[in-house]
């Protein structure tokens, strides 16, 4: 093996890229011609032709087909030498990425965590502001880019609470949006009918989010696996349905708008003010939640989860009480969810239905599988990538959820466990010197 | 009785189609336990497939029911290639990965066929056209009963038959059983267990283009979105069967549509999907493993 692996190593990159998977640049050339002529075959109907039916029209796009042949027979080489690579690193899997070891090399000594929380911390809240510097006007996020770090920040939270239930408990949920509607519909309809302000509405939202996850664990606590996925998902489409048909209630599908911002101390602040303030609001609530689901997770009820997560049978044989540390784990990651709600609605003045489908829960659960399930740094990096490249894209503003999709199926082919995998608190074990011998 | 009857049928032909999903989704989850969320796009590439290929053999002029056939073989070919190739990109290299990666895999796979096909084609509704010829006989049925769906309700027994016996006594139906009970065991036996998957992506996705191509041509329109809210019901309807479980698909997709026709013929057409997943949320209740699935007894 290590052989194999000294001889492709030796071998340059251009070569690698060339007969990756192959025995031979010729057999390489064609199984790229295959794979090239099997996709155009597969894209003809779909891609090639568009008839109209009711004029009786049909327009021919010839020259699509030649981009689909030359794209997969030149991607058909990337992919190869991808997957040959990733075979390559299996031996290593255990092993971490370049970025993942820079990161706990930072994080073991204090000095440089410190000063990496420190830049991180001013460059966040330095984020929004105006600087003159040797003259010259420096702002990091404009009144739109701060937009989307709000609602990458949202985002996060909402990762971080799915996190708790995904990530540690191990109980698949792809309801999760359910708890988010509901947290921004209280606030909206409380702000509406009675005037109640943010401020007071953020509890009650974590409140509201913690019972509707009572009320959701309750009934599918004997279910498992993919049976409580789509449990979670129908309860998910049911609360939103519900909101979409409660006409009397909800407004139904046009929404509710004119949501207040929140104010400070009593004074409302203009467009640009309210987004400022909402962007400490939430790097606040950030903070909190990434303290607290920290904490949560070497409590004794985060190792519970754990153990739940690895296997049910031996967990409850340890005395462990199942249906408690289920239901925790509902109520708490609904909790974010639900304060986070509040947060969109304040942030966006407006709601509707259609913000809270499937592909809401769908996008949030990405985020934590794609980051690295039960690691925090990873639910912070799955949804920067997740939320701001889309944004970044809006260039190519129609290809924008094609390559979404592509991206999230690339992702996982090639780094299956996330991109930050999770790290358990290690305890060393100093061993006597007699005793180290032996192992 | 006329209306209930009228409600029957429609609620027979819907649960025939997602009776025609769930199977895919059912067959697929058997093998690798893997919720194929790419398979409702599947459904919509099959009827557009199908929509292309009648438009242009109308345009030829070929007669009525040539259509209908061709129509149905083409969107099968182009289904069950899509099917084909969707595993081998989205899924193969995932084998032996954490059990959520294939899922997420899935969704975003989900997200570019769907706007592979808005892209290539439109985002509006496109009218389909009709290709079931109106039967002289069934003027006795009037309105309860018209002639696309009495083929949409045939087919889906010929279909369920004919797959019912094609696993039950080919080689490859036997295979497939095989790997469903124990994978590495098959493998152990000799059998290509690369193979098996592809062979059930292929007809669960062959299925999944008959069912599109039928039910666009009695609705009328498609769009690139049909795939989403179709997949999500057919796969309701497995696992209200029993995931897994070839005659549990079949029966919760009729349990499914008869209860979408009724709740929505009598209650409130507003809540449709609502009683849906109320039912399932029930019935998962009180029988977690669904109507036919096996309690699976864990052992340590």
């Amino acid at each position: 093996m290590s052989n194999a692996t000294n001889d492709t190593q030796e071998k340059s990159f251009l070569g690698l890229l060339l007969t990756a998977g192959c025995d031979s640049f010729p057999q390489a050339l064609w199984r790229s011609l295959i794979a090239a002529v099997w996709f155009v075959f597969l894209t003809f109907p779909i891609m090639v032709i568009r008839v109209n039916t009711i004029e009786h029209t049909v327009v021919w796009h010839w020259q699509r087909m030649g981009y689909v042949a030359v794209g997969i027979f030149f991607g058909s080489f990337v992919w190869r030498w991808l997957l040959a690579r990733k075979e390559l690193k299996k031996d290593a899997a255990s092993r971490e990425s370049k970025a993942e070891s820079l990161l706990t090399r930072i994080q073991n000594n204090p000095t440089s965590k410190y000063l990496l929380l420190a830049l991180i911390a001013l460059l966040a809240v330095a984020g929004p502001m105006k600087f003159s510097l040797f003259g010259s006007k420096l702002q990091l996020l404009n009144l739109y880019q701060t937009n989307i770090m709000i609602s990458c920040l949202v985002y996060i939270v909402l990762g971080l609470g799915l996190n708790i239930v995904v990530g540690l408990a191990g109980l698949l949920d792809l309801g999760y949006v359910a708890f988010y509607g509901v947290g921004a519909y209280a606030y909206a309809l409380c702000n509406m009918h009675w005037g109640v302000g943010f401020w007071a509405m953020l509890p009650v939202g974590a409140v509201l989010g913690a019972l509707l996850g009572l009320l959701l664990g309750f009934p599918v606590l004997r279910l498992k696996g993919d049976y409580l996925a789509i449990v979670t998902l129908g309860f998910g489409e049911i609360i939103r349905l519900v909101l979409e048909n409660w006409g009397d209630v909800t407004m139904g599908p046009s929404g509710i708008s004119n949501i207040d911002r929140p104010a400070l101390f009593g004074i409302k602040l203009g467009i640009i003010g309210s987004t400022h303030y909402m962007y400490y609001i939430m790097i606040g609530l950030l903070v909190l939640t990434i303290f607290c689901v920290n904490r949560l997770q070497n409590s004794r009820i985060g190792r519970a989860w754990l153990a739940l997560r690895e296997d049910e049978i031996a967990c409850q044989a340890m005395g462990i009480d199942k249906v408690k540390t289920k239901l925790m784990a509902f109520a708490l990651g609904a909790t974010w969810a639900g304060m986070a709600g509040v947060v969109f609605a304040a942030k966006t003045t407006f709601i509707n239905p259609a913000s809270f489908t499937f592909w809401e829960s769908a996008i949030i659960l990405s985020i934590v599988v794609i980051g690295g399930m039960g690691s925090i740094r990873g639910v912070i990096a799955g949804a920067v990538i997740l939320i701001l490249v889309p944004e970044y894209l809006r260039d190519f503003a129609q290809f924008r959820m094609l390559l979404f999709g592509s991206i999230m199926v690339v992702v996982m082919v090639f780094r299956p466990q996330g991109l930050i995998s999770a790290k358990r608190k290690l305890y060393t074990y100093q061993a006597k010197p007699a005793g180290a011998a032996n192992e | 009785m006329e209306y209930f009857l009228e409600l029957f049928f429609g609620g027979l032909t819907r649960g025939s189609i997602y009776a025609l999903i769930a199977l895919g989704y059912t067959m697929v989850y058997g093998i690798i336990e893997l919720i194929n969320f790419a398979h409702g796009e599947i459904y919509m590439i099959g009827a557009f497939t199908g929509l292309i290929v009648a438009g242009l053999l109308t345009m030829l002029g070929f007669p009525g029911i040539s259509i209908l056939a061709i129509a149905l073989v083409c969107a099968v070919i182009w289904a069950a290639a899509y099917g084909y190739t969707v595993e081998k990109v989205a899924y193969k290299p995932l084998r032996g990965a954490p059990r959520l990666s294939p899922l997420i895999s899935a969704i975003g796979m989900s997200i570019f066929l769907q706007n592979y096909v808005m892209l290539s084609q439109t985002s509006d509704f496109l009218p389909f056209p009709e290709l079931v010829p109106k039967f002289g006989f069934m003027k006795h049925f009037g309105s309860m009963l018209s002639s696309s769906e009495l083929v949409i309700v045939v087919a889906t027994v010929l279909v369920c038959v004919g797959l019912t016996l094609f696993i039950k006594y080919t080689r490859l139906g036997k295979a497939m059983r095989a790997t469903a009970q124990n994978r590495k065991m098959a493998m152990l036996v000799g059998i290509n267990v690369d193979m098996v998957i592809s062979a059930t992506f292929i007809i669960g996705s062959s299925l999944a283009a008959v069912g599109g191509v039928l039910i666009a041509s009695h609705i009328g329109q498609i769009n690139y979105y049909i795939g989403f809210i179709a997949g999500i019901k057919a796969f309701t309807a497995a696992v209200l069967g029993g995931i897994g479980s070839l005659p549990g698909a079949m029966l919760g997709g009729l349990v499914l549509g008869l209860t979408e026709a009724y709740a929505t013929g009598y209650v409130s057409s507003d809540y449709e999907d609502v009683f849906a997943f109320c039912l399932l949320v029930l019935i998962l209740i009180f029988r977690p493993a669904g109507i036919m699935g096996k309690d699976k007894i864990q052992k340590v």
